[in-house]
């Protein structure tokens, strides 16, 4: 990558080396691998320095603790990429609980079917604010405040203070137990097929492409083919059926379907896909570093609780390490610009003809 | 754009630094984790060191504030055990499982919870007494089966009579009362409005009651129906409120209105909402059970189980320190008593 080829017919091997930068840099100079980085060094940090921290509970634990958090983190990110939000997925999880318990221990349905009509419930529920956003033009701030309420209303009005807590054990057992003798919970499997899936839409397929077009610029997108309307209405409709499916995991996990399950973590959920490194500006952002972001916030979380410290001062940490991971986005942008104009004229004098003489190439 | 480099892996490290300096600030010190931990070995034979750790409902709440710091501490300083108080910031159902599992892993003795949820915690708690840690519930209860004990505030009987009781005095024992309660298919709030008619209908021929009235726990509901009880009910002579948000709206109603001190005002409250009007003459005093003895008989339970000293089957007794001697009852409940009555000249003791 030193020589510059202008003039190449195939644009696949144009190269710039103005300002494309080695391998090696594009891949670790990213907030994805800062935070892969960082959790790296907690955990390293923890199994030494915390007692207990190093014992094969803690992961289980994790896996326990933030497999719904997990599970929603994956679609909220391609929301999010697109430049909008979802603010009632965890109102969708109520719901959710709340209808696995209805129709399982009143209508008398199977756990399985009960599951997968919450998830048809889910679904409904994804396409009103997808429709609300794509079809008719709402902010999605303003619309899923509004659905978050009126979710969370109808989860609590169908059941209103009580519980349903007769799951068979049979089902109760299996949202806990371990794969086999490793150390980690079955949900693991669920999350690992979700993220396969959810990488190959957004990494390796066109839709992915449009994701980040209309987040970068949607009215681009729609002129470079993009359907911009379908996109975001398939993904609030993926993020509500996977919210959906999130709250039968929890309803089964803690055998109580209860209105109020899983409130206020619509916010965790985006905290934690901020932390790993996407903008909420839209257009830029990529799977692993939502994992890590996760799994980051689960082993401070679960660390620090070890250390006996309060939960106060946990969310005053993860707080702060939020508000510098956003924050480093826009210093490193500063930064680079500062270099780029340090670097001087020079560069942009090359650049500029590269510019011109791939747009000459390029009929 | 080599400098530029240095520059941003510098910027990396600043960041990383902060965050780990940031982790270990929030860390009190290592000595006392590492020793926290108590190795989950070791047989709960001597009690001196054990840990208790207390998971109220949620933190930042005054009355688990005067339950857990004031009582269970209290109470763990005396036996020289170690106290611990961690939990959710909300109570949410299932907010408090990470801490039990957290527990689970650091091997604590002995739990003594507050549940959110009867159900939610249980797997959690489960895994935990598994692992040999001694679990008591207080204040509000889990399923029968994932726990040791059930620390019980006071019966509904003692708590009915207790209001009675106090009503009858205020009122000399004749006219006519009223019953402003919380929502109309409020379970407890039932119970005891059925055992206060039943105890009216027994032992007070002369009182009668008018009526009960559903303020909702809410505020202003409960500030309107006392202002309506008032006007409907010009003879009325007392009012029940066994509810704290309905007592706090009535005597903020009392307060104001002609009917201060003509109309007694008893029921369920918190000495801190309750002070101004005891201190003013609009109530003479109201009933609670007091929270700081609740989470001391709670811990001198959870080291009665962790000495062995008794199993938590019916019939075990076992001495909570100044309160005294306990005995377990049916299905592992162990009562505290009857609720405490605040007035003047005691409620300037109490902060929750």
């Amino acid at each position: 990558m030193t020589s510059a080829t202008v003039g190449d017919t195939a644009p696949t091997t144009r190269t710039y080396p103005a300002y494309s930068r080695p391998l090696w840099r594009r891949v670790l100079l990213t907030r994805e691998f800062a935070i892969i980085a960082l959790l790296v060094l907690v955990f390293a940090w923890a199994a030494g320095n915390v007692a207990n921290f190093n014992s094969p509970l803690t992961i289980y634990f994790l896996g326990l603790d933030n497999a719904e958090i997990m599970l929603i983190a994956l679609p909220m990110a391609l929301v999010i990429i697109t430049g909008e939000i979802d603010l009632s997925v965890a109102s969708v999880v109520g719901l959710s609980s709340v209808m696995v318990g209805i129709l399982h221990q009143d209508a008398g349905l199977s756990i399985p079917l009960a599951g997968l009509i919450a998830i048809l419930v889910g679904v409904v529920a994804g396409a009103l604010n997808g429709f609300l956003v794509a079809y008719v033009g709402l902010p999605s701030l303003a619309v899923t405040i509004g659905t978050q309420a009126l979710f969370r209303g109808l989860a609590v009005g169908l059941l209103g203070t009580t519980a349903k807590t007769d799951f068979p054990t049979k089902w109760t057992n299996l949202a806990q137990q371990h794969i086999g003798n490793t150390r980690y919970p079955v949900i693991v499997i669920p999350i690992l097929v979700l993220l396969v899936i959810f990488v190959w839409l957004l990494h390796f397929s066109s839709f992915g492409r449009g994701v980040f077009e209309i987040g970068l610029n949607d009215e681009a997108a729609h002129f470079s083919g993009v359907n911009v309307a379908r996109t975001k209405f398939i993904l609030f409709i993926l993020t509500a059926a996977v919210s959906a499916a999130a709250g039968i995991y929890i309803t089964l996990r803690t055998g109580n379907a209860r209105g109020d399950n899983a409130t206020g973590d619509e916010l965790k959920v985006i905290a934690a896909v901020l932390l790993g490194g996407v903008s909420i500006f839209g257009g830029r952002g990529a799977l692993h570093g939502v994992v890590a972001g996760v799994l980051l916030i689960g082993v401070i979380q679960s660390a620090m609780r070890l250390e006996n410290q309060t939960v106060n001062v946990i969310n005053i940490v993860i707080g702060a390490l939020l508000v510098l991971s956003v924050m480093s986005t826009s210093v490193l942008a500063w930064l680079s610009k500062q270099s780029a104009r340090r670097t001087g004229l020079g560069t942009l004098r090359r650049r500029q003809a590269v510019a011109s003489s791939s747009s000459t190439t390029e009929r | 754009m080599k400098f530029s480099t240095r520059r941003l892996s510098a910027l990396a490290a600043v960041a990383v630094t902060a965050t780990l300096s940031l982790t270990a600030c929030g860390s009190s010190d290592n000595n006392s984790a590492s020793g926290g931990g108590n190795s989950s070995g070791g047989s709960g034979g001597s009690a001196s060191g054990t840990t208790v750790t207390f998971i109220p409902k949620n933190l930042g709440n005054p009355y688990f504030d005067a339950s857990d710091k004031d009582g269970g501490q209290k109470a763990v300083n005396e036996f020289k055990g170690k106290y611990q108080e961690v939990g959710p910031d909300t109570a949410t159902p299932d907010g408090q499982v990470s801490f039990i599992n957290t527990a689970a892993q650091q091997g604590v003795k002995a739990l003594v919870i507050s549940a959110d949820d009867p159900k939610a915690p249980c797997s959690a708690i489960k895994q935990a007494m598994s692992a040999g840690t001694k679990v008591v519930t207080f204040d509000s209860d889990t399923s029968a089966d994932c726990r040791d004990l059930y620390i019980s505030q006071a019966s509904a009987e003692g708590i009915a009579k207790t209001q009675v009781d106090q009503i009858a005095q205020q009122i000399g024992d004749s006219g006519e009362i009223a019953i402003l309660s919380a929502a109309a298919n409020a379970t407890n709030q039932n119970a005891w409005i059925d055992l206060m008619k039943k105890d009216l209908a027994a032992d007070h021929p002369n009182i009668k009651l008018d009526g009960v009235v559903y303020g909702n726990d809410d505020d202003q509901t409960s500030f309107d129906k006392t202002a309506a009880l008032l006007q409907d009910h010009p003879n009325l002579k007392g009012i029940i409120s066994p509810t704290t948000v309905g007592i706090a709206a009535a005597a903020r109603y009392l307060d104001t209105s002609s009917a201060k001190g003509k109309v007694a005002l008893t029921g369920l409250g918190t000495p801190n909402q309750m002070r101004k009007y005891v201190k003013d003459g609009t109530v003479t005093s109201f009933a609670l059970w007091n929270p700081s003895d609740l989470g001391y008989l709670a811990a001198y339970a959870a080291k009665a189980l962790v000495d062995g000293t008794i199993t938590g089957k019916q019939g075990d007794t076992f001495t909570a320190g100044t309160l005294g001697k306990y005995t377990v009852g049916a299905d592992g409940t162990v009562l505290l008593g009857d609720p405490t009555v605040f007035d003047k000249s005691n409620i300037d003791k109490f902060n929750f």
